[in-house]
């Protein structure tokens, strides 16, 4: 338990994300092509020229990621597929990422097929995190498939010995207006590898001309959906396959002491199967499994553990480094002629997918296939290689479109314990983990501690900003305001609980004490939040993501009796986001409804605006219960509320009016879009609280209880 | 023992004493219905007995004999899908769509008695099932549409 931050990273893959402010910066490939290409001329040869006549059955891992084969192929019968290292977990990329190769081809939707997440097809991938999809990936894909256009049109032109200028592209055919002659993209192609470098100069469609991009294509694969059809991991079943299930420790830190599993042993079809204390058992079908699991007696040597009512101090003692104040902020704080110095709590929330971690695994001889439901499989081919030490080139994870995971399926967990007992019982095992092991051995949202200490001069100018966050994250740390004297510190401590990436990270603890800290100056400047605001603000975009939602909002409306409204905004991942709340306080019971929530967005160009906005819905909504009352409750390093009807997540009877204004920016790239805009909605609400109560609440969740008295 | 599913007399092996849930994803391979909680919480496994919408996942396969059973997969007739599918279509409510199958039982149970409901009744009704994607406004939406095309 007391093991160091940096070996806890090491441990946990999932954490790689904390340390980071802007991972948008970050590498996406390990050969940073795209940097590398910028570099060079591309230069086109003629298909027939270079092409192999391999079928593309298989990615050649000795492929370069600079080819157009590694991200596009044409088959002979003119299917055009499309490979990615990017999953599909519901933000609906595998529509957004076809759009955009339609439109760079000239053809429908429904001709492109993306194959997503599968190691030995796509090209290697760092994982689908930190909304990078639409802006690293979508590029990719838009020049890979204009230099696909360029070089069939080139072809073409060589076949009718004309100029590729006066060619023309639709339905999949390139054609010559004048003559009359036609090709097919898969005439010209002959289902051929196409080995030539992506050109990283080629001319994309651009976004004022889009027509597929940009509209609110439906989900490319719904009707698998809503027929039952899709085989998420969880439904999948191999032939011969076992259904696996594994012993858990009663908490973390408890180590295994002793162990009788005689009488699961004796059971028919059942193996039990121990290496240290991973213990499992393996069945012909899940009953079976569990009554098996029931059987086996353990006993565990527990240790010490934190529980939650020590939780903020804990992460206070175990800090790293100490808070390093800056000497000008320090001094701007003496001379401000007011100072206003607060702590905000953030609990650990769970992510909650509601297909829980599920992993098939299958052995031939030496070679391993894993199914699993993780937004990194070439991050967990890498756990699997450690775990087995044998070569990558014989492992192959694979990523069926999964039931969510906003950021909580980083790991391989399942997919690990399936293979484990697969090799041990020469079967393939399924294990699918309970709602009980989701809630207490997936990982959580780091929870937090924050001071703002800030100083005001007599104008209602704030002078000096200073922030320490303890644990929870660098996401957004700065404050997006025009501050003269400014600090800002993470803090890293040690975490009573296994911790990692979430939906936006620490993005929604630092805007919840920024937005909250901001607004009480505003209210002790007497001055309107949202003036106030835009006083101190100099980026445009979140300027104007602000006015927009204010406006729709009706901000300057009067209120009504016992109703108040709160504004706040932040700008992560490339996107910027304001909410305005609506909120109502029973005067005898001090319940609050959150009576409406207006959310504005601006994350450049749209690709898909219905899907975008079910983003943003989404985003507004989950953020919702991590605002009002969402919590992991422990003890002794014991999850107490491993259940869904202990663990309270928003459903139907909690959605306010919602309402969204998305801002269509078609001069700037796209940015992702499925986690900022959770980060405004919890200091939304707490502003809008203080607006009608006077009341500050600075922790998260905010109303565990409903009411602000409790 | 004899089951019926989707209008067809099945036989399923009950001596581990297998909830409905798993009887019918593991022995019937129907595996269009989800498990999301195991306690009756979340209602992704929900499924039509006699016509009401029923957690799967606590009720136990032996509970079901004698009664008729409809599960996601039963809902398409000869390949049309059922006004609540094609709504959930229409509206592009899904993200991830692992709530799809409960949502949509739930749903269709709920338009057979009363199949112009107000969004209130749709949220009261609804009430049990969650999705963790949070796209309560357009499934609402989707329902609604599917109401007043039933109507």
């Amino acid at each position: 338990m007391k093991k160091t931050l940096k070996s806890q990273i090491h441990s946990y893959p999932e954490q790689y994300e904390l340390h980071q402010q802007d991972i948008i910066r970050g590498p996406i490939t390990r050969r940073k092509f795209f940097k590398r290409m910028g570099l060079g001329i591309a230069s086109f040869i003629v298909v027939s020229d270079v092409v192999s006549a391999e079928i593309m059955d298989h990615l050649d891992p000795s492929l370069a990621e600079d080819t157009i084969a590694s991200w596009i192929h044409i088959d002979e019968s003119g299917k055009i597929t499309v490979f990615t290292g990017k999953v599909e977990v519901g933000q609906n990329i595998r529509t957004s990422l076809a759009q955009v190769v339609a439109e760079e081809l000239f053809v429908e939707v429904g001709d492109i097929h993306l194959i997503m997440g599968d190691t030995d097809l796509t090209p290697y991938d760092r994982g689908t995190y930190g909304s990078l999809t639409t802006p690293q990936m979508a590029p990719i894909l838009r020049q890979a498939a204009a230099s696909v256009r360029e070089l069939l049109k080139e072809t073409a032109a060589k076949e009718w010995s004309v100029d590729t200028g006066g060619l023309q592209m639709e339905k999949g055919i390139v054609f010559h207006p004048s003559n009359g002659k036609r090709l097919s993209y898969a005439q010209l192609s002959q289902g051929k590898k196409l080995f030539q470098q992506v050109n990283t100069q080629v001319a994309v469609v651009p976004v004022s001309s889009w027509k597929i991009a940009g509209t609110s294509v439906p989900k490319v694969n719904g009707r698998s959906f809503v027929t039952g059809n899709h085989k998420y991991v969880s439904d999948m079943v191999l032939s011969g396959m076992l259904y696996g299930k594994i012993l858990r420790a009663p908490a973390n830190g408890a180590k295994l002491k002793t162990l009788d599993a005689s009488r699961a042993e004796a059971m028919e079809g059942v193996t039990v199967v121990r290496d240290g204390d991973f213990v499992g058992v393996t069945a012909p079908d899940s009953p079976t499994a569990n009554m098996a699991m029931a059987m086996i007696e353990a006993t565990w040597d527990r240790t010490p553990q934190p529980s939650r009512n020590e939780l903020f101090d804990y992460l206070r003692k175990t800090a790293k480094n100490q808070p390093e104040p800056k000497p000008e902020v320090t001094n701007a704080l003496n001379q401000a002629s007011f100072k206003l110095d607060q702590t905000f709590t953030i609990d650990y929330i769970a992510h909650v997918p509601l297909e829980p971690r599920a992993g098939v695994a299958e052995w031939k001889g030496e070679k391993l296939t894993v199914w699993t439901g993780t937004q990194r499989p070439f991050g967990v081919r890498e756990e699997l290689q450690k775990e087995f030490g044998i070569p990558k080139e014989n492992i192959r994870v694979i990523m069926p479109d999964t039931g969510s995971g906003y950021g909580g399926k980083h790991t391989g967990e399942a997919g690990i314990e399936a293979a484990k007992l697969a090799k041990a019982v020469g079967r393939p095992v399924k294990v699918s983990w309970t709602r009980e092991e989701e809630f207490k051995w997936a990982y959580v949202r780091p929870a937090g501690v924050i001071d703002v200490r800030s100083g005001m001069d007599s104008s209602g100018k704030v002078t000096a900003w200073e922030l320490h966050n303890y644990n929870s994250g660098n996401a957004a740390i700065q404050a997006p305001y025009t501050i003269a004297a400014k600090h800002d510190q993470f803090l890293p401590s040690d975490t009573p609980l296994k911790q990692g990436s979430y939906r936006a990270l620490a993005s929604t603890a630092n805007i919840f004490a920024i937005e909250s800290q901001f607004n009480d100056l505003a209210s002790e400047n007497g001055a309107d939040p949202l003036a106030f605001r835009l006083k101190h603000l100099q980026d445009e975009r979140l300027s104007n993501a602000l006015k927009a939602c204010a406006e729709k909002f009706g901000w300057d409306k009067p209120r009504e009796k016992g109703h108040g409204f709160g504004i706040a905004c932040g700008a992560a991942k490339g996107g910027n986001v304001a909410t305005c709340a609506e909120v109502s306080v029973h005067p005898e019971t001090g319940a609050v409804k959150v009576l409406r929530l207006v959310t504005s967005f601006e994350c450049g160009a749209i690709i898909n605006p219905r899907h975008l906005e079910g983003q943003v819905i989404g985003c507004v909504l989950q953020g919702l219960g991590g605002a009002l009352f969402e919590a992991v409750d422990f003890k002794d390093g014991e999850v107490l509320n491993a259940s869904i009807s202990g663990y309270r997540v928003p459903r139907f009877a909690d959605i306010p009016v919602i309402e969204v204004v998305l801002l269509d920016r078609k001069d700037l790239p796209p940015a992702g879009a499925g986690e900022a805009p959770i980060v405004a909605v919890a200091p939304a609400i707490r502003n809008a609280i203080f607006e009608v109560t006077g009341k500050k609440i600075n922790r998260l969740p905010m109303l565990p209880s409903g009411s602000i008295i409790v | 023992m004899k089951i019926n599913v989707n209008g067809k007399e099945m036989t399923i092996d009950v001596t581990a004493n297998p909830s409905l849930l798993e009887a019918i994803r593991e022995q019937l391979d129907l595996t269009g219905t989800k498990y999301g909680c195991g306690e009756g919480a979340c209602g992704a496994c929900k499924v039509l007995v006699n016509g009401s919408a029923v957690p799967s996942c606590i009720t136990p396969a032996v509970s079901v004999q004698g009664k008729k059973v409809t599960t996601i997969e039963g809902l398409e007739t000869d390949g049309e899908l059922h006004p609540v599918q094609q709504a959930f279509l229409e509206v592009d409510a899904f993200q991830c769509g692992y709530c799809a199958s409960g949502m949509i039982i739930n749903a269709v149970a709920l338009l057979d008695k009363n199949s112009s409901p107000t969004k209130q009744e749709i949220e009261d009704a609804m009430n049990g099932n969650i999705c963790r994607c949070c796209t309560y406004p357009k499934l609402v939406e989707a329902i609604y549409q599917a109401g007043n095309q039933l109507a």
